[in-house]
């Protein structure tokens, strides 16, 4: 009995949270498509999650490319390295690594600062106030988070696949001496639409996973800085968790057969 | 809906955080165009019950009704109609601090859509100038005024939809006793000359008794007396003499040893 207790107190826990979680993104969800819209919102999200996160996804992309050309290189060396190498670059990054390093940066980046804006709204009771204005926090605050999430990671994770391309190349041709044009040509030949489309799509979960984490725990902390602060923390480690876990779950449900 | 019902009207309110009662049992009834004043001790729950009013927190059990339509329990969106009719000025003030001073004050017009950006901006410099704030105010962040104006752009804001209803939770607190005046003096047109009803909590008597119509005092999570203001002198209440009077001594026990 002694021993159960707790387990089982752990477990109803978790279902408890899995449900008002799943209740939270769905009312999240239907204010997306129900108006009214707050459009300069909205595109203040997009500004936020699109375009200022564009330096720091772009860097680590370049940094990544760079990399996978450097180590792979070591390991085909014997082998025909060139069209191996822009094979391992292309792939890696527009199947795995674009998303998922994409994801975890702007885990860090946006869900923090979205955890700790709400959660500050929250404990200052300024979340109260927009329902005394008759706005629906969830449509203000919620919605537009998540739709920027949802269509600004795509974007982003797009660009970061060019920019990762790009730093294969540049180690490829001006430390590892190989061709440029064969370097391309192998990297456009090996390139499959749908090694594309996958990484996307699994941006855009990625996207909402992490504004999901920073909306919630922000709208549901309670008791001052100290609240704000564990709300912070919980956003971006369970947003980079459950990327991993989804990352798992995507790629066996695109690629698997 | 009868003519009379009363504007607002609480039966038997209980709310209690884990195991602590706030509430126990508020019966509180609040007429068309009055203004009544709620005292009582710090913390005993004066800021919860406009809470529980405005539907941020749920009762446990009890009746609120608003124009006779009962509010507990209703739907967000529902909730949201009944909402329009409240101006709420939080004792923290509540500002949103990613908008400049006049979007706080014109949020509510904003976000109804019942005016332009331009016209709401107007609106908003017009009211803050009735809480004594100047239009160099009106392009500051939050962050950058002092408590006193933050409290009074928080009182624009409440006021700046001409609601039907409004709550001032400490509309006074830390301001100087001038601004105090002219922000009762505020309060009082309100509710006196465009008829809104008030509802206010305040510790400032002074302030009270300028502001409200009946004063309602609460206790131990029951309101112990509610009369006129003109009679609150003889009330003939120990609870009350003892608050008015700011006496250590009374059947109001502080929890203080020293
Ligand atoms: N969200 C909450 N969770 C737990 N307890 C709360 C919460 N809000 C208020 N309380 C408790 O309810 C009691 C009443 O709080 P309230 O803020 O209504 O006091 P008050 O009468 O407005 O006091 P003051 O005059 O100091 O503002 C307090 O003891 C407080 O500890
Ligand atoms: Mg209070």
């Amino acid at each position: 009995m002694m021993i159960l207790q707790p387990i089982g107190r752990t477990f109803l826990q978790f279902v408890g949270t899995l449900g008002r979680l799943a209740l939270f993104s769905g009312a999240a969800l239907s204010h997306i498509v129900r108006p009214p819209f707050y459009a300069r919102v909205i595109l203040r999200q997009m500004i936020e999650i699109g375009y200022l996160s564009m330096p720091i996804v772009g860097l680590t992309a370049l940094f990544t490319g760079m990399v996978l050309a450097l180590q792979s290189y070591t390991g085909f060396a014997r082998f025909s390295a060139e069209g191996a190498i822009a094979n391992v670059v292309v792939l890696s990054m527009t199947r795995e690594l674009g998303p998922v390093l994409g994801g975890l940066m702007v885990a860090g980046r946006i869900g923090a600062a979205m955890a700790a804006e709400i959660g500050t709204m929250r404990v200052t009771e300024q979340i109260d106030a927009l329902e005394t204005l008759s706005t629906n926090p969830l449509k203000y605050l919620v919605a537009p988070r998540l739709l920027a999430g949802l269509t600004m990671l795509p974007l982003l994770v797009f660009v970061a696949d060019i920019i990762g391309v790009f730093g294969g190349y540049l180690v490829s041709i001006y430390k590892l001496g190989f061709n440029p044009a064969n370097y391309l040509q192998n990297t456009w030949d090996f390139l499959q639409l749908q090694d594309v489309i996958s990484g996307l799509v699994k941006a855009s979960v990625f996207g909402f996973i992490v504004t999901l984490m920073g909306c919630y725990h922000g709208y549901h902390s309670a008791g001052g800085a100290q609240g704000v602060g564990s709300a912070t923390t919980n956003a971006v480690v369970s947003a980079s968790i459950l990327i991993l876990c989804f990352d798992y779950i995507l790629t066996e449900m695109f690629f698997a057969r | 809906m009868s003519a009379a019902a009363p504007k607002i009207r609480l039966k038997g309110v209980r709310k209690s955080f884990d195991r602590k009662i706030v509430l126990d049992g508020v019966d509180l009834e609040v007429g068309v165009g009055e203004s009544v004043v709620i005292i009582g001790g710090s913390g005993v729950g004066k800021s919860v019950l406009l809470k529980c009013i405005l539907g941020l927190l749920p009762p446990d059990a009890g009746s609120i009704q608003i124009d006779g339509q009962e509010v507990i329990g209703l739907r967000s969106r529902d909730r949201e109609q009944v909402n329009r009719k409240f101006g709420m000025l939080f004792q923290g003030a509540a500002l949103f601090d990613s908008l400049p001073v006049w979007e706080n004050v014109a949020f509510g017009l904003l976000a109804q859509k019942r005016a332009t950006r331009a016209a709401a901006k107007e609106i908003a410099i017009a009211k803050l100038s009735q809480v004594g704030l100047g239009p160099e105010v009106a392009d500051l962040s939050p962050a950058e005024l002092s408590g006193g104006m933050k409290k009074r752009v928080g009182l624009a804001r409440a006021i700046a939809s001409e609601p039907e209803i409004i709550f001032f939770d400490e509309p006074t607190t830390g301001l100087d006793p001038i601004m105090s005046d002219v922000i009762n003096d505020l309060i009082a047109k309100i509710t006196r000359d465009v008829g809104a009803t008030g509802l206010s909590i305040t510790h400032d008597m002074a302030s009270a008794r300028k502001i409200s119509d009946r004063i309602a005092m609460i206790h131990a999570g029951k309101i112990v007396w509610s009369g006129p203001t003109s009679t609150i002198d003889k009330s003939g209440n120990d609870y009350v003499d003892q608050f008015i009077h700011g006496r250590a001594e009374g059947p109001i026990k502080m929890a203080v040893r020293l």
